[in-house]
C-alpha cells in the first residue's frame, strides 16, 4: 500500500512522522535541544545533498555561508534595525548573491581543484569574523537578539513554554518545508539536469544542457539552505562566535551528508542525526571519544558505501524479496 | 607502559563508574558538573583543570564528602567550541540536574553557556580569563582566574615605574590574545602609555620573525608585550632573541606555566610577566597566607598526574574549594540560591590565585595585590617588586 | 632590505614543511588518486614520537629514526585496514574516510601521548647567523636542505630506479601496470610508507622551530592540501613550488600588508590562480571519457 504513494510524499510523511513521535521517547526536555540542533544541521545538510548528490560538486566552504547567515542575524538587527526574521531573509540573500557571483569561476573546477577553491572562499569568511572584531565581537563571539518565539506564542496563549520546545517545532517545520523544496527539485527538469550532470558532466553538454547555469543554480540553493541554517543556530543559541564558519564545520557538513547518503535528503538527515546525536553518546568513552568518532566514521564509509540510509534499505528489500 | 597504564586506568574508571552507576539511587550525592575544553586547542588549559576537578572530588569524598554527602563530579569535554559546551550545559541542567557547574575554559564557551545558567538558576563558576564575564555582574556567573584587564594595568604599573611609555604588541588572534589586546589598548592611556606597534599572529603560526622585524624597526619603540597562550607566546620569544632584540619583553599570564620555559629555553631569561603566587610557591615568605594553599596543591597534583602545576589547574581549584566552602557555609548542598548567596558572600578565601573578597558588584574578588610581577632568571621564576 | 630578506628567511623554512607535507599528498595521491586528509598527522607522529623516544635516552638521530619508522609503519596499516578494504569507493568517501582516520590518529595521540605543547633541542644549537642583516636559525638551514634531499631522492626513486618506474605506471594505469607483473597491492604500501615517512621527516626537522602538539596536524594538512593544489596535484615540482609559495606571501604580507589577513591572501592567490589555471601552476590537464 505504502509503495502506491510517490517516492517524495513517503518522504516527506516518514520525517514528519519520526518528527511528531520523537519527544515521547524524550526522557528530559535536554533532548529538545539535541532535536532542534538535529533539525538545523539536517537543513545545511539538505543544501549540500543538492549540491553534492544531484548536482555530484563538492564544497568544503559551506560553513562560510553558515557564518554569513548567523553574523546577518547578530549584526542587522543592531547596526540595520531590522527584525531578526528579515535579519534571516537578509543574510540569505547576501549568501545567495554571494555564492552567484564567485560560483561561476569556482565552478569551473573540478574534483580537487574545486574543494580547495571552496575551502579557501571559507577560509576567507571565517577570517574576515574573526578579525573585524569591532563588529563581531571577534573569536570570543557575540549575543544575538531574540526571534521572539517563545514570547510571542506565550503571549497569544497565555501559557508558559520552554524556549527549546518551541525551536524544537519550529525548526521541525523548517527542516519539513526545507525537504519538501528539495523533494521538488529532484524530480523538476531542473533536478534531472543536474543528475545528468552528476553522471557525465561532457555528456549532459553534449545533449544540450547548460552545464554551468545548473551547477550555478545548485550551487546558489545549497548556500542559501547553509545561511539559513547559520542563522537559526544564532538565533536559537542566541550567541554566536565565528567558529561556525570554520573550516572544521564545514567538514562536519560534508561529512552528515555523504555519512547518510550523499544522494537522498532522507539520507543526509539520517547523516544529521547521526553525528550531531553521537558525541552525546560518545561522551561515556570520555577519553575516547575522539578514538570512537574517527573509527565510526571509517567503518561507515568502508562498509556502507551509499551511506548508511541507502545500505540500510537496500539490506532491508533484499531481506523483504528473500 | 603507557599503554598498561591507560589499560588499567579505563578498566578502573569503567568498573568504578558501574559501582557508582549501581550505587545511584541510595544515596544522596552532591552532583557538581562541569565543562571544560579538554581536547582541542585551549587543552592545556582544559586538560590540567579537569585533572584537578577529579582529584579534588576524589580527596574531598575520601573526607566523607561535603556535608557528608558524597560528591560526584559530571564531566564533559566541549572541545573549546562554544556549541558544543551550551549543549553540555544544557544536559547538565535539564538532563543531569546538577546543582553547580565548573567550567568554561574559555571565554567563548563561558558566554555560550551563562545565558542557560542565568535562566535555571544554577551558581557556575568560569575559568576563562575576559573581564566581560563579571563585568556587569551577573546574578549567577562568578570566575576565579584574575582578569586581561588587570594583566594588563600590572604590565602597565612596571613599565611605568620603569619609565617604559612607547611600546609594541604582537597579540594571538585567538580569544584570549584578542581580548586582552582589546583590555591592554584601553588602559593603556591611564598609564601614559602610547602603542606604537600593533602586530598580530594566528593561533597555528609558526614563524612571527616578520612581525617581530617590524617592531624591531619601529622608531622610539622601548619594550614589547605578547599577549597569548599556547605554542604562540613560546614561539614569539624564540624569535626575539633569535632576531636580537634587546627590549624588555612582557608575556602575560596566559603563559604561566613552567612548560613555557622549557619550550622557549635559554630565549625566555629576562622576560617579565604577571602571575599569581602559584608559579613562586616555593619563593613566597613563610607568613604569607597562600604558601600553605599552594604547596599542598603543588604537591597532591603532582603526585596523582606526574605532570608539572599550572595557573590554569589552580583556576580549577580555586573554583572547587570556593564551591565547597559555600555548601558548608549555606548547610545545604541542593538548594542552589542558598549556595549562590554564600558564594556571593566569600570572603578571605585563599586560593592558588589570591585573597578572594566577593560582594554583590564583585563577582572576581580579586584585586590587582593578587597578581605578582615575575621575572624569568636562570631558568625560573623570580619575584621582583 | 635586510628585512625583505628577514621575510625571505621566514617564508621559505614555513614554506619548506608545506611543501613536504605537500609532497606527502602528491605520492599518496599518483599512486591511487587518494587525497590523505591524515597527511598533517604524519607529520606530528613524526615530532611527538621523536619527543618521547628521546625523553626516554635515546640520542636524538636514533630517536628520529624510530619515529620515522613508527610513521611509515602506521602509513602502512592505513592503507591496509582503510583505503584498501574501501578500494572503488567514490572520491568524497575516500576524502570522509581519511579525516575519519586523522580524527582517529590525534585521539589516538591524545592517549598515547599527551595534550601539552613539546620541543626538542635543535640540531646544531640556537645561534643564528647574521646574513646581510637578517637573521637565519641553523635549524632552518637543516629544514631547507631536508626538503631539497627529501624532493632529489624522490625525483630519483621515481625517474632511476625500477621500483619508482613501478610506481609511476601503477599511477597511469592500474590494470595495465598488473599486467605487465606489478605487485600493484605493494607498491601501494610502498606509497603510503614513503609518504608517512616524508611526513614525519617534516615532524622531525621543524619540531626544535614550529613545536609540536597532537594537534598540529589540521593546519598543516590544511595548508599543505592548499600548497600542492597550487602547484598542480600530483606534480612534485609543483608541490615544492607550491609550498614554497604559500610560505613567502604569509611571510610578505605579514611583514609587509597586515598579519592579520597573511592566511587570507594564501588562500586570494591560490583562487584567482585557480581561475587562470584550473589545474594549478604544474598541473596536467586531464580529460574526461563518456
Amino acid at each position: 500500500m505504502l509503495t502506491r504513494i510517490p517516492p517524495r510524499v513517503r518522504a516527506l510523511l516518514i520525517l514528519s512522522i519520526l518528527i511528531l513521535i520523537a519527544p515521547m521517547l524524550f526522557p528530559s526536555s535536554f533532548y529538545y535541544r539535541i532535536g532542534t540542533l538535529i533539525f538545523i544541521n539536517s537543513i545545511a545538510v539538505i543544501g549540500l545533498v543538492i549540491l553534492i548528490g544531484y548536482a555530484g560538486q563538492i564544497s568544503l566552504g559551506h560553513a562560510g555561508f553558515s557564518g554569513i547567515g548567523a553574523y546577518a542575524c547578530a549584526l542587522a538587527p543592531t547596526h540595520l534595525g531590522l527584525p531578526p526574521f528579515l535579519s534571516l531573509i537578509l543574510g540569505a540573500v547576501i549568501s545567495g548573491l554571494l555564492a552567484w557571483f564567485v560560483g561561476r569561476p569556482i565552478l569551473r573546477l573540478k574534483g580537487h581543484y574545486l574543494a580547495v577553491a571552496t575551502l579557501g572562499l571559507g577560509m576567507l569568511i571565517s577570517m574576515v569574523l574573526n578579525n573585524e572584531a569591532q563588529f563581531t565581537g571577534g573569536p570570543d563571539g557575540m549575543m544575538v537578539a531574540s526571534l521572539g518565539l517563545t514570547k510571542g506564542l506565550e503571549g497569544l496563549f497565555d501559557v508558559n513554554l520552554k524556549t527549546s520546545v518551541v525551536w524544537y517545532w519550529f525548526a521541525g517545520v523548517m527542516v519539513l518545508l526545507g525537504a519538501w523544496i528539495a523533494l521538488n527539485l529532484y524530480n523538476s527538469p531542473t533536478g534531472r539536469v543536474l543528475r545528468s550532470v552528476h553522471d557525465s558532466e561532457i555528456a549532459a553538454k553534449t545533449v544540450g544542457a547548460d552545464v554551468a547555469r545548473y551547477k550555478l543554480v545548485a550551487f546558489v540553493i545549497s548556500a542559501v539552505y547553509a545561511s539559513i541554517a547559520g542563522s537559526m543556530l544564532a538565533l536559537f543559541n542566541r550567541f554566536i562566535t565565528p567558529d561556525i564558519a570554520s573550516f572544521l564545520h564545514s567538514v562536519e557538513l560534508v561529512t552528515m551528508t555523504v555519512l547518510g547518503g550523499a544522494g537522498s535528503v532522507l539520507g543526509g538527515i539520517a547523516g544529521a542525526t547521526l553525528l550531531t546525536a553521537l558525541p552525546q553518546a560518545l561522551t561515556v568513552f570520555h577519553e575516547y571519544e575522539h578514538v570512537m568518532l574517527g573509527l565510526i566514521m571509517m567503518l561507515v564509509m568502508i562498509f556502507m558505501r551509499d551511506g548508511l540510509l541507502p545500505t540500510l534499505r537496500k539490506t532491508l528489500t533484499r531481506r523483504a524479496i528473500a | 607502559m603507557k599503554l598498561k597504564q591507560v589499560v588499567k586506568t579505563t578498566t578502573l574508571a569503567a568498573a568504578v563508574s558501574a559501582m557508582t552507576a549501581l550505587a545511584t539511587p541510595a544515596l544522596a550525592e552532591v552532583l557538581i558538573g562541569s565543562t571544560l575544553a579538554i581536547t582541542g586547542r585551549a587543552s592545556f588549559l582544559g586538560d590540567p583543570e579537569a585533572k584537578t576537578l577529579a582529584m579534588l572530588v576524589d580527596e574531598i569524598n575520601a573526607a566523607g564528602g561535603i556535608n557528608g554527602e558524597p560528591v560526584r563530579l559530571i564531566q564533559y569535554d566541549d572541545g573549546g567550541d562554544p556549541n558544543k559546551a551550551r549543549t553540555f550545559a544544557t544536559r547538565l541542567v535539564e538532563d543531569d540536574e546538577v546543582v553547580a557547574v565548573i567550567g568554561g575554559s574559555t571565554t567563548g564557551t563561558t558566554m555560550a553557556m551563562v545565558p542557560i545558567f542565568e535562566e535555571a538558576e544554577v551558581p557556575f563558576i568560569s575559568l576563562a580569563g575576559a573581564v566581560a564575564i563579571i563585568d556587569p555582574v551577573k546574578k549567577w556567573v562568578f570566575k576565579t582566574p584574575h582578569t586581561d584587564r588587570m594583566a594588563c594595568e600590572k604590565i602597565f604599573t612596571d613599565m611605568q615605574a620603569n619609565g617604559i611609555s612607547k611600546i609594541g604588541m604582537i597579540s594571538g588572534t585567538g580569544g584570549f590574545g584578542k581580548s586582552m589586546r582589546g583590555q591592554c589598548m584601553d588602559v593603556a592611556g591611564d598609564f601614559d602609555i602610547e602603542i606604537v606597534a600593533d602586530e598580530t599572529y594566528g593561533p597555528s603560526d609558526s614563524d612571527m620573525t616578520p612581525q617581530l622585524t617590524n617592531i624591531k624597526n619601529t622608531d622610539g619603540i622601548q619594550a614589547v608585550v605578547n599577549p597569548g597562550f599556547g605554542q604562540g607566546p613560546a614561539i614569539v620569544t624564540r624569535n626575539y632573541r633569535q632576531l636580537g632584540i634587546d627590549l624588555p619583553l612582557y608575556q602575560s599570564h596566559g603563559v604561566a606555566s613552567k612548560s613555557f620555559i622549557e619550550l622557549a629555553g635559554d630565549a625566555a631569561e629576562g622576560v617579565r610577566l604577571p602571575a599569581a603566587a602559584l608559579l613562586v610557591a616555593n619563593n613566597l615568605a613563610e607568613d604569607d597566607p597562600q604558601k600553605p594553599v599552594v604547596m599542598k596543591y603543588i604537591e597532591d597534583y603532582q603526585t596523582a598526574t606526574g605532570e608539572p602545576v599550572s595557573t590554569f589547574g589552580g583556576h580549577a581549584y580555586d573554583a572547587f574549594k570556593m564551591l565547597a566552602a559555600a555548601m558548608e557555609t549555606a548547610g545545604t548542598t541542593t538548594d542552589s540560591a542558598a549556595i549562590r548567596y554564600a558564594l556571593e558572600n566569600t570572603s578571605g578565601f585563599i586560593g592558588t590565585a589570591g585573597v578572594v573578597n566577593m560582594s554583590p558588584d564583585d563577582h572576581l574578588g580579586l584585586d590587582l595585590s593578587a597578581f605578582k610581577m615575575l621575572e624569568i632568571r636562570d631558568g625560573d621564576w623570580t619575584i621582583i617588586e | 632590505m635586510s628585512e625583505f630578506l628577514q621575510f625571505v628567511f621566514s617564508g621559505l623554512t614555513v614554506g619548506a614543511v608545506y611543501a613536504l607535507v605537500a609532497l606527502g599528498f602528491t605520492i599518496i595521491y599518483n599512486a591511487s588518486s587518494v587525497v590523505n586528509f591524515a597527511q598533517g598527522e604524519f607529520v606530528m607522529l613524526g615530532g611527538m614520537a621523536t619527543v618521547f623516544i628521546f625523553d626516554a635516552g635515546v640520542p636524538i638521530w636514533g630517536a628520529a629514526a624510530l619515529a620515522i619508522l613508527l610513521t611509515a609503519t602506521i602509513g602502512i596499516l592505513l592503507n591496509k585496514l582503510a583505503i584498501e578494504p574501501a578500494r572503488g569507493a567514490s572520491v568524497v568517501n575516500l576524502i570522509i574516510i581519511t579525516i575519519g582516520a586523522s580524527i582517529f590518529l590525534r585521539g589516538l595521540a591524545q592517549i598515547v601521548f599527551d595534550k601539552q605543547i613539546h620541543r626538542f633541542p635543535a640540531f646544531s644549537g640556537d645561534t643564528p647567523f647574521n646574513i646581510a642583516g637578517a637573521t637565519l636559525l641553523p635549524q632552518s638551514i637543516w629544514v631547507l636542505f631536508g626538503a631539497a634531499a627529501v624532493f632529489i631522492g624522490l625525483y630519483a626513486f621515481f625517474t632511476r630506479t625500477l621500483m619508482g618506474k613501478a610506481v609511476l605506471a601503477t599511477a597511469n594505469n592500474r590494470l595495465a601496470a598488473r599486467l605487465v607483473g606489478i605487485n600493484t597491492n605493494f607498491i601501494m604500501a610502498l606509497s603510503f610508507a614513503l609518504s608517512a615517512a616524508v611526513g614525519a621527516t617534516a615532524g622531525v626537522l621543524v619540531t626544535p622551530i614550529t613545536l609540536t602538539s597532537y594537534d598540529i596536524g589540521v593546519m598543516l594538512a590544511l595548508k599543505g592540501f592548499a600548497a600542492a593544489m597550487l602547484g598542480g596535484m600530483g606534480n612534485p615540482f609543483g608541490a615544492l613550488v607550491g609550498g614554497l609559495l604559500i610560505g613567502l606571501i604569509e611571510a610578505t604580507t605579514a611583514g609587509y600588508l597586515s598579519s592579520d589577513y597573511k592566511d587570507a591572501a594564501a588562500f586570494i592567490v591560490i583562487l584567482l590562480t585557480l581561475f587562470v589555471m584550473p589545474q594549478g601552476l604544474f598541473g596536467q590537464k586531464s580529460m574526461e571519457r563518456v
